[in-house]
């Protein structure tokens, strides 16, 4: 970015505000960014670090939890009920419907595109009324907390393109994640836990997955200590957090006693603040080395909660797991967390593996919402549910009533979000009677993240860096809308 | 997570006040129009008053002279020099009229007071306009004391002086030997090269340190370490798989080319048109490597014409970004709002850079054509002694042999009868293949289809594949062995058999490629069937799908062949499509092909597999009567009865022989690395305008040229078409205004962690504007006029008072230089943490760890487990990682492995880039993840060790000798007593607590593969580790001082 920019930025979000900021220096700060007064007026309580203005209107989330399923999930087989199907059987894909639009050079080989309607039983339920699919008895029970948008589409047909444009607004790489963005407008919600913190469960479908890439929670052109750290399901959750062995806390201790004098020393002599500030890095990385692991322990966790998430909860790496270290995230105000599940990519075996997919997450996200909700938390984080684009309502590969695959569909598919700010019990956007087209409603990518930084108090608009002369946002360049209708 | 500062908060709104005009306040004097007025219009205006005319609300420019001072439409003149009334522009700023307000009330982007005066004072004093500064190309300005300066210090000097300010003093001579050897080799001194320094009392000192530091092999790798990043080299494809790529011999290329000093204009040709040159050496095809680093993909769906595109826009944006400073980003989608670029100038590049003569998609592989083999010393003088003694093995099978030929006679006289000429078979490729249960196929190198992933108990493959010939008579199926199917065979199942149910093909022409008509076949051969009559090659054409040829496979693992015979010829005309499918659909689970090929023919007869055939060639030959054949032709049908049939036993020897040497000579040449370069289509590709970026929505035709608003390129000979080698010609011009302002500019940022333009990789009007602007004019042509010289360069920057200069702080707010925070005017030496490699580097270096060979392929040292495999695609063949030993683990970091979807996470954690896009500039944070990273990796906690047997073993038997040497060894000068004392604490406290816990003392000597020295005391040891451990992590020690 900018150094001036930068510099002025860290200037006047670390100093200005950090120590209270007289009358002439608003002032100044006004004039400098245009005319609008950064400061607003009564504004709710600034996190730490957080850009100046920011929150720019009242959140109504003060974090999200972002359940990335990976792979595409089938909407027809989870939430987008077609029975108009079911007299389709094997029937070829209407040119009408398909418009000769892209498809995959997986399927585009294929002679016929024959439909396969989903073997699943919906039902409606809640007093939404909402249709879900057989594979998700404890979603339906917090059925009223989510609002759907059945009527998402991205550009892309790929994988790799396609979790790069959700994450990061770009097909290709290069460019800033979600997470830090939210990172870089929001400063940092917890003095001893990093802000941004992704992990990437174990799942049941298909062995063979497809690959997550770094760049999904990296930095682009801001800087890159707002990366989404990955925690870890084997060895230390946080890289490099456990002292080395014969090396107890005591000795750590003595080690960083000494330290932290040498630097003093050394920052007598060179005057350099950065000096001072690695001094207090490593302060916080010892509380780390506490923090992180008491937030790992669910050993405090009674039986109660435990249950609610399911068995798998106990298992570390699980989605189970990792939704309840979500929840114990969110208690101590980690402001972005993300879990990508893997293992939504069904091109053909589809009922088996979506079983086991939908058996992953279904009983802990339930957990979560409920859990959340008995703490009173679910009012202010926001929680998103989705993957990276459709599939298709025709059969790749071998079609039985029982047993069929999905391509890649971009042109649908369906999200949910719940909590801080959502209206719960209602549903966004309609598809046409094969989830092949949108009839009602589209809501592009960029909606939904321009949706979510306004639930988390940030105007689409003014979270932007300049970059290769343009004003880069999680947006893009293009209009993008707030989802107005789903907000309460 | 913060970096901080301290500053008294009046202090800070001043200049931030001033800076947001220029780096330093410009009170009353005069306004500069390239500095301070245009990049306000360009912030605030030009989107609607700019270049670009899709979002030019009104034909009224700003971006131009004409525009500005040209009347308007709507009455008035935009600018009046002198005269605020007249000016509109002006009027419509400060209008109280909402209507009329400019820019309109309700944008974001507003002027604020302070911007307004300036635009006020800029009309006011005649309202002069330049051209931006950085399209004009730089003219060397005057020194006005040539003689007794260095021009760097004459300008840094001036404008301290203009400000007030003044400069620092020098820095000790410990701090400097650091600070200059770490910039040039990205190591530190040894402690006799800063011993020697400090006893050199001769005026030259430290000119002979700076001459021994350029001339060291570490230099190239310093140097080329930066280069890297701009050229996104990595080990990996970077997109989906992310499968290794074999690419270091460019690395070694950059290192090589650094250290030959190779001059930068050649440097410059090298890389983007080195196959170009006449007689292109190897070195210099491999320089092109770096057209070939962008990221690709194989993704299954992925479209060739859309990553092809992406490609092409990726070069497009790194050398415009490398070498121009240019931000061609948002050209790709429209014309640029601030610059003046349009989007025929982008695609205008595009069009030197779209005709790579190879593949879109990567395959996977390591070596995506075009690639290039290459043999060191030693394997090149064995290749050449191969095929000296292939040749003279082959004259043996030439010589002339009365018994033999005798023998070959009688062989003709039989074959006279019956000949059976071996059918001539052509290879399919398929253009798509696919599996019913999901698995991946994946096209080799020998056109066989690699199966893996899901293993169904069903499948059936079908490929789709092209080709010229018609009137084709069968088709040949071949399933070949490979290791990673089971039991290295070349089957599936777990018994590694096969069974075939049904072989089916369909036919149609490529005019009508949808209309697909079935294959009959009549007849089917296998080289092998089972003995027990179940199973023979003639089910898998009888329609049923019970029923099927079996392989063996469970009790021979051999290739394995069948060939169909259709009933009729088939093919057409305009060319053939073919669409073949292999049903695997027995009761049998799994027993499938695991990798197939195939192939058609066009032989009138197919003979059944094994009788004696004789290639249709020599078939052909043998027709002709022995005395009507030429010599040729005899030699053809000698050679192959000598080769082939003979039973001569000293042929067979020889024949033997032959085989060994060719066998070798294919290991050898299979062994060799490769590197990936670029080859020129025979003919270039049309280029099109791509509109709003998107590959499949082409607009208007375009040819090869620079943008309009630099200069042409050289004129071309009648009828050329310009090149890359032109294009490369052209950006090392004398008159181009920016390679050599961003080359000088990219150069100093190493020194002094900003460029004297701070926006590296953005000179437009979108960037910061120049601390020095002539001083980086005249480095720049200095630089050029001075045959591009790189270590001239190097030496001119270190050589200068200005880097030279202590680094401390002004801590007495009095201290005018405090109004320099960031050092933007030099008021002061250099202070600013390592890059990432460095850290690492020093702590192996200081460890005594280090192996300092240079070059070679990337090794993989220790890293935590898990991280390729928690992201990675399952199936990559970099999702396990599995590490080195040996020396491997102490190579310099910018060798180790790059896997671009999941970096090393030490080196990320220092701020390294991904490597997935060019960076020509790296954030330098300060986290605690940093902390831990660099407390308890375990190469930094072996490191620590290595240290401590340093100190032990090199050093006085005091303990206060040990500490200053621990001290001086880590930071390269001698602690004060209060530092002493607190080195002399840690140790105390440290051995008191091994001492009474010796398990712990040994557990912390273990880390790292490395073994402790077993000499010394494993509490002292230990404790010394834990010294060595916090000066390590001593600010100063991971930073220039």
């Amino acid at each position: 970015m900018d150094i001036r920019t930068e510099t002025m930025l860290n200037l006047t979000r670390r100093r200005l505000l950090g120590q209270g900021l007289n009358a002439a220096g608003v002032a100044a700060l006004a004039g400098l960014q245009g005319g609008r007064t950064l400061v607003a007026q009564e504004s709710p309580p600034q996190s730490k670090g957080a850009l100046p203005g920011i929150p720019h209107h009242a959140p109504t989330a003060k974090r999200i939890i972002y359940l990335f399923m990976s792979g595409g999930p089938a909407q027809h087989d989870l939430f987008d009920y077609k029975p108009a199907l079911d007299k389709l059987f094997d029937k070829d894909l209407p040119d009408s419907v398909r418009q000769g639009q892209r498809i995959t050079t997986m399927t585009s080989g294929q002679k016929r595109f024959p439909m396969a309607p989903s073997m699943f039983k919906f039902q409606q339920y809640g007093e939404s009324r909402a249709w879900v699919s057989e594979l998700l008895p404890h979603t339906t029970k917090v059925i009223d907390d989510l609002a759907f948008v059945r009527s998402v589409y991205t550009n892309a047909i790929n994988h790799d393109p396609a979790m790069t444009f959700i994450q990061t607004g770009r097909e290709l790489p290069g460019w800033p994640s979600l997470g830090s963005w939210l990172s870089y407008g929001l400063g940092s919600g917890s003095e001893n836990l990093p802000n941004y913190v992704v992990m990437t469960p174990t799942w049941t479908g298909r062995k063979s997955a497809q690959a997550l890439f770094s760049r999904l929670w990296g930095t682009g052109f801001l800087p890159s200590k707002l990366q989404g750290v990955a925690l870890r399901a084997q060895g230390d959750p946080v890289l490099f957090l456990s002292d080395p062995p014969g090396v107890d806390k005591a000795m750590r201790r003595t080690m960083l006693d000494g330290l932290s004098e040498l630097n003093q020393l050394q920052y007598e002599q060179n005057g350099d603040p950065e000096t001072n500030a690695r001094i207090a890095q490593y302060e916080m990385a010892f509380r780390m080395q506490t923090s992180v692991p008491e937030l790992t322990d669910f050993s405090q966790e009674s039986k109660e909660v435990l249950d609610m998430y399911g068995p798998d909860v106990q298992k570390p790496g699980t989605f189970a797991a990792s939704c309840l270290l979500a929840r114990r995230m969110a208690e101590r105000d980690v402001q972005c967390i993300q879990i990508f599940h893997r293992g939504w990519d069904q091109h053909n075996n589809l009922p088996r593996d979506i079983r086991n997919q939908c058996r992953d997450i279904d009983q802990p996200t339930r957990g979560l919402i409920e859990d959340l909700k008995q703490r009173d938390m679910l009012k202010d984080t926001l929680i998103v549910w989705g993957g990276e684009f459709g599939r298709t309502v025709y059969c790749q590969g071998k079609l039985a009533r029982d047993n069929y695959g999905r391509d890649h569909h971009p042109r649908c598919f369906t999200m949910w979000m719940a909590g801080g700010g959502i209206k719960g019990g209602q549903s966004l956007g309609l598809t046409d009677d094969f989830s092949y087209n949108i009839v009602e409603n589209p809501v592009k990518i960029s909606d939904i993240n321009h949706t979510i930084l306004q639930c988390l108090g940030i105007d689409n608009r003014r979270l932007s860096v300049k970059f290769q002369g343009l004003d880069a946002r999680i947006t893009g360049v293009e209009q993008s809308r707030v989802l107005q209708e789903l907000l309460t | 997570m913060t970096v901080t500062r301290n500053y008294v908060p009046e202090m800070c709104v001043f200049i931030l006040a001033s800076m947001a005009v220029s780096p330093i306040a410009a009170q009353e004097e005069q306004v500069n129009f390239g500095r301070q007025i245009r990049p306000l219009l360009a912030e605030k205006c030009f989107a609607c008053h700019g270049l670009d005319s899709e979002t030019r609300e009104t034909e009224f420019r700003m971006d131009t002279r004409d525009g500005l001072f040209a009347p308007l439409d709507s009455g008035g003149v935009a600018i009046v020099p002198g005269d605020l009334e007249t000016s509109v522009i002006y009027q419509r700023l400060i209008t109280d009229d909402e209507d009329a307000h400019m820019p309109p009330v309700d944008t974001e982007k507003q002027f604020s007071k302070n911007e307004i005066d300036l635009v006020r004072r800029w009309i006011k004093q005649g309202a002069e306009w330049q051209q931006h500064w950085a399209w004009v190309a730089p003219e060397r300005p005057q020194l006005a004391d040539a003689a007794s300066h260095n021009a760097i210090d004459f300008f840094v000097q001036g404008r301290l002086k203009k400000e007030g300010l003044k400069t620092s003093s020098e820095a000790n001579r410990v701090t400097l030997i650091r600070r200059v050897t770490f910039d040039l080799t990205g190591l530190p001194p040894t402690a006799g090269e800063i011993d020697n320094f400090l006893a050199d009392k001769s005026s030259n000192a430290y000119e002979t340190v700076v001459n021994r530091l350029l001339k060291s092999p570490h230099y190239g790798e310093q140097m080329g370490r930066y280069w890297l990043d701009a050229a996104r080299y990595g080990d990996t494809h970077g997109l989906h798989l992310d499968n290794f790529r074999e690419m270091w011999p460019y690395r070694d290329w950059v290192i090589n080319a650094f250290n030959k000093n190779m001059s930068f204009d050649q440097f410059t040709i090298e890389q983007l048109a080195g196959d170009l040159l006449p007689d292109a050496t190897v070195d210099q095809q491999v320089a092109t490597g770096f057209n070939r680093c962008n990221v690709t993909t194989s993704e299954g769906g992925a479209i060739n014409e859309e990553y092809h595109a992406h490609y092409t826009v990726d070069r497009v944006a790194t050398i415009s970004t490398v070498w121009m400073g240019v931000s061609m980003g948002c050209v790709v989608c429209h014309d640029h709002k601030f610059d003046p670029y349009q989007m025929k100038d982008f695609y205008q590049l595009y069009a030197f850079f779209n005709s790579l003569d190879g593949p879109v998609m990567d395959g996977n592989k390591k070596d995506t054509a075009p690639v290039l083999k290459i043999a060191s010393d030693a394997q090149q003088a064995e290749m050449a002694d191969l095929n000296h003694l292939i040749a003279e093995l082959s004259k043996t099978t030439t010589a002339p042999n009365v018994t033999v030929d005798q023998a070959q006679a009688e062989w003709e006289k039989q074959l006279q009868t019956n000949v059976i000429s071996e059918p001539e078979w052509v290879v399919l490729s398929p253009e798509t293949s696919t599996s019913s249960g999901g698995a991946t196929l994946t096209r080799q190198e020998d056109e066989s289809i690699l199966v893996s992933g899901e293993n169904p108990a069903k499948e059936v493959y079908e490929f789709i594949a092209q080709v010229e010939s018609k009137g084709l008579t069968a088709v040949r199926v071949e399933g070949l062995l490979h290791p990673s199917l089971t039991a290295g065979g070349a089957g599936r199942s777990s018994n590694s058999n096969v069974v075939l149910s049904e072989f089916e093909a369909e036919v149609a022409s490529t005019v009508e490629p949808d209309k697909w008509e079935k294959i009959k076949f009549t007849k089917a051969w296998a080289d092998h069937e089972p003995p027990d009559g179940n199973f023979k090659i003639g089910n898998t054409i009888d329609g049923k799908a019970e029923t099927g040829w079996a392989v063996g496979g469970h009790q021979r693992k051999e290739d394995r062949t069948a060939i169909f015979v259709a009933d009729a010829p088939f093919g057409h005309e305009e060319g053939t499509r073919l669409k073949l499918r292999l049903r695997h659909e027995s009761i049998y689970s799994q027993h499938q092909f695991g990798r197939i090929r195939l192939a058609v023919t066009d032989a009138a007869e197919i003979p059944q597999i094994g009788s004696e055939t004789v290639p249709a060639k020599i078939a052909d030959l043998l027709k002709i009567e022995p005395k009507k054949r030429s010599d040729e032709q005899q030699n053809t049908i000698r050679d192959h009865y000598r080769n082939t049939v003979s039973t001569d036993e000293t042929l067979i020897q020889n024949r033997t022989d032959l085989a060994a040497k060719r066998k070798r000579q294919t290991e050898l040449d299979k062994s060799l690395p490769t590197t990936l370069v670029w080859k020129e289509l025979a003919e270039p590709k049309p280029a099109h305008i791509l509109i709003r970026g998107a590959y499949d929505k082409k607009g208007d035709l375009v040819y090869r040229n620079t943008p309009a608003a630099l200069p042409p390129l050289a004129p071309l000979g009648e009828g050329e078409t310009p090149t890359r080698l032109h294009l490369a010609q052209w950006l090392v011009a004398p008159d181009h205004p920016l390679t050599s302002r961003v080359t000088v500019n990219r150069f100093w940022q190493q020194y002094f962690g900003v460029g004297i333009v701070q926006t590296t990789e953005d000179f437009g009007s979108q960037g910061s504007p120049p601390s020095h602007p002539e001083l980086l004019d005249w480095l720049a042509v200095d630089f050029q006029e001075n045959g591009w010289d790189v270590k001239r360069l190097q030496k001119q920057i270190v050589m200068s008072s200005t880097y030279r200069q202590s680094s401390q702080v002004p801590q007495d707010p009095q201290d005018l230089r405090s109004l320099d925070p960031d050092n933007r005017l030099l008021s002061r030496g250099p202070r600013f943490r390592f890059d990432a490699e460095m850290i690492r580097d020093n702590a192996l270096s200081l460890s005594g760890l280090l192996i300092d060979r240079i070059g070679g392929p990337s090794v993989k040292p220790y890293q935590p487990p898990g991280i390729w495999f928690a992201v990675a695609y399952t199936d990559s063949d970099t999702a396990k990682f599995k590490r080195d030993s040996g020396e491997a683990l102490y190579r310099r970091s910018m060798y180790t492995f790059w896997k671009r979807t999941a970096p090393p996470p030490t080196m990320v954690t220092f701020d390294a880039p991904s490597r997935e896009t060019c960076s020509v500039r790296r954030s330098r944070t300060n986290t605690p993840l940093a902390a831990l990273a660099l407390m308890n990796d375990e190469q930094f906690v072996e490191a620590s060790r290595g240290i401590g047997q340093r100190i032990m073993t090199e050093s006085g038997s005091t303990d206060e000798d040990r500490a200053e040497f621990a001290f001086r060894l880590v930071t390269a000068r001698r602690p004060s007593n209060a530092e002493l004392a607190v080195v002399l604490k840690v140790y105390r406290t440290s051995l008191a607590a091994y001492v009474t816990n010796e398990k712990a003392a040994q557990k912390l000597l273990a880390v790292g593969d490395s073994t402790a020295d077993s000499s010394l005391k494993a509490s002292q040891l230990a404790a010394w580790t834990m010294v060595a451990n916090m000066l390590l992590n001593l600010d100063e020690t991971i930073t220039k001082g």
